[in-house]
């Protein structure tokens, strides 16, 4: 399967957005280079202001271009611009319900060299619980171009993870992106596996896995971890009797746990894979670091079993 | 400033200083010390420096106004209710289930232009603004009210930087320095400076700066006149104030930095602000 890098193509998008629109303005604290705002303050310089490393003001100086009509996009590291700026995403973007988008860049275990300060798992946890916010998680660099798009276009808070790396291309040009409802990506009956971002991949090979074991995997993409609608969850997972959510994100507050609260009143057996309620660390490769926290088809096609 | 406008100018404060006890009520506890210290600010803002037009509240061009000490709203709920942006009636029901004047500043109510009340986020705001301002080559202006104690906040010093950075010379904002934070004495408790040294602080942050007595309304006024002809650079106006004026029982003290008011004490504020 082909791979693209997910960053590159959402830096790109933005681009073509900041040309279209000329109240897009991009705001990065420093990192532009990471999540590739960069190609905004090279091909459009006039609409990208450079925040400095003070992601708190980058997010407030955000709301403060949207209370004055503009649309704008804060990049940053997802561990920085979630955690650092929390409350600033609360008090100056959510309460107020204004329309800055917020993108989280070397989401999960993408950032694998860079160790535990620079890996995110929390994101979507403290996102989540904001009221207002709309999350998106795409699972490749198509999506990601999708989910800048979607979120421009929608009024109010909106937080994006990016992963940084390259990604086998998964969805297709004409794979819906709809907030709230996950999407098809492979039809079966004896197993649901929801996921999102780049365990989407994982989860459509783990599919093949199980497949040659006589076991029908229905892989769902969760492009939008916020809102979920229950009504389309409960009729995504078709006629499967059991569930896997999959994440590269911690099993607390994440997809799993939003699917669990969507089916909460219909409840299935329902098994949450991600991480462990810990932190990273450095490793030399991505899927060496995936590998350690059972982020891989094959054990995801083992987790769908388990009882 | 002429003496006429000067001597409309007290008026108007008092007038806000009336509101603040209109908004305080009673039986329930309100910022009384730090919207009095602010309300000669608030008053030379509204009634001689900013363009805003209350039966227009969106007008395009209009000047934006940030409470950044969000708890100090109460003078501003005034002076927006004597405007006509609400009835004067609305502040009796300040706080309370239901009511438009919330007990933090939330851009639902007409003429408030930003929600604030986590202290220290007001001034990036107001950069956000001048920035889209300037993008959108608009002449408005935008003034941001922190207080002195506020400035422990590390984001003021992030977005003062950024406003320097950014030569937002469409930005200014006026510290009330009272020297009092709501546990105490801020050169006892807590020091983040004085006057002189607060303005010291932005000077150094590459701001025009300059200190006033933030009870007159003749220097406010004249230093806000002066930062109208600063090119290049944001202005700081850091007004030496007392916390609590107009009160006689309640300067000088944290005492009635959130504190309910009685009938007796109520009383005897109305009269020694209209006195």
């Amino acid at each position: 399967m082909s791979k693209s890098s997910q960053r590159n193509a959402y830096g790109e998008e933005l681009l073509a957005i900041c040309r279209e629109n000329n109240d897009v303005v991009v705001l990065d604290a420093d990192l532009c280079g990471g999540t590739q705002a960069i190609q905004v303050e090279k091909g459009k310089p006039e609409s990208f202001y450079e925040m400095g490393i003070g992601e708190q003001n980058m997010i407030s100086v955000a709301a403060g271009l949207a209370l004055a009509g503009k649309i704008p996009v804060a990049n940053s590291f997802a561990v920085f611009v979630g955690g650092r700026s929390f409350e600033q995403i609360r008090q100056s973007v959510c309460l107020p319900e204004l329309n800055v988008k917020v993108v989280g860049a070397s989401c999960g275990l993408s950032d694998f060299a860079d160790g535990a300060t620079h890996q995110a798992f929390e994101d979507v946890a403290i996102m989540r619980v904001l009221p207002h916010m709309t999350i998106f998680s795409p699972a490749d660099a198509r999506e990601a171009r999708k989910a800048i798009r979607t979120a421009v276009g929608r009024r109010g808070p909106c937080y994006i993870r990016i992963n940084r790396n390259e990604l086998p291309d998964v969805t297709a040009p004409d794979t819906p992106l709809e907030i709230g409802k996950p999407s098809l990506m492979a039809d079966g009956g004896d197993v649901a596996i929801c996921a999102s971002g780049h365990m989407v991949a994982l989860s459509l090979a783990a599919r093949d896995i199980l497949a040659g074991q006589g076991v029908r995997a229905r892989v769902l993409n969760f492009a939008t971890i916020k809102p979920l609608d229950p009504a389309a969850v409960r009729a995504a997972l078709g006629p499967c009797p059991r569930i896997l959510t999959v994440e590269e994100h911690s099993v607390i507050g994440g997809l799993g746990a939003a699917v669990l609260e969507a089916l909460a009143d219909h409840p299935l057996p329902l098994r949450r894979h991600g991480i462990r309620d810990t932190y990273g660390e450095s490793a030399e490769k991505y899927e060496r670091i995936l590998a350690k926290h059972g982020l891989t088809a094959e054990r995801i096609a083992e987790e769908a079993l388990a009882k | 400033m002429d003496k006429a406008t000067a001597e409309k100018l007290r008026q108007k404060a008092k007038r806000i200083r009336t509101g603040i006890i209109e908004a305080l009520g009673l039986g329930k506890p309100g910022h009384l010390g730090g919207s009095m210290s602010a309300a000669d600010m608030v008053a030379v803002l509204y009634y001689y420096k900013m363009n805003v037009d209350p039966k227009n509240p969106k007008k395009p061009d209009r000047d934006r106004f940030i409470m950044s000490k969000g708890h100090s709203v109460l003078g501003q709920y005034a002076a927006l209710a004597d405007l006509g942006y609400y009835p004067w009636e609305e502040l009796s029901r300040t706080k309370t289930l239901g009511g438009l004047l919330q007990g933090h500043p939330e851009i639902s109510t007409p003429g408030i232009e930003a929600n604030t009340g986590s202290l220290g986020q007001g001034l990036s705001l107001g950069v956000g603004m001048c920035l889209a301002a300037r993008r959108d080559g608009a002449a408005w202006r935008v003034f941001v009210v922190t207080g002195d104690a506020e400035l422990g906040e590390g984001q003021i010093w992030e977005a003062a930087t950024a406003a320097a950075n950014y030569k937002l010379d469409n930005l200014r904002v006026l510290v009330d320095a009272n020297g009092i934070s709501a546990m105490g004495r801020v050169a006892d408790r807590y020091n983040v400076g004085d006057a002189d040294g607060i303005a010291a602080k932005f000077a150094a942050f590459g701001w025009n700066a300059k200190v006033v007595d933030g009870h007159d309304v003749e220097e406010i006024g004249d230093a806000l006149d002066a930062a109208d002809r600063v090119k290049g650079k944001p202005s700081a106006i850091v007004g030496r104030t007392v916390k609590g004026k107009g009160v006689s029982f309640a300067e000088n003290t944290h005492a009635y930095h959130n504190k309910d008011m009685s009938e007796e004490t109520r009383a005897k504020a109305l009269a020694e602000i209209n006195g």
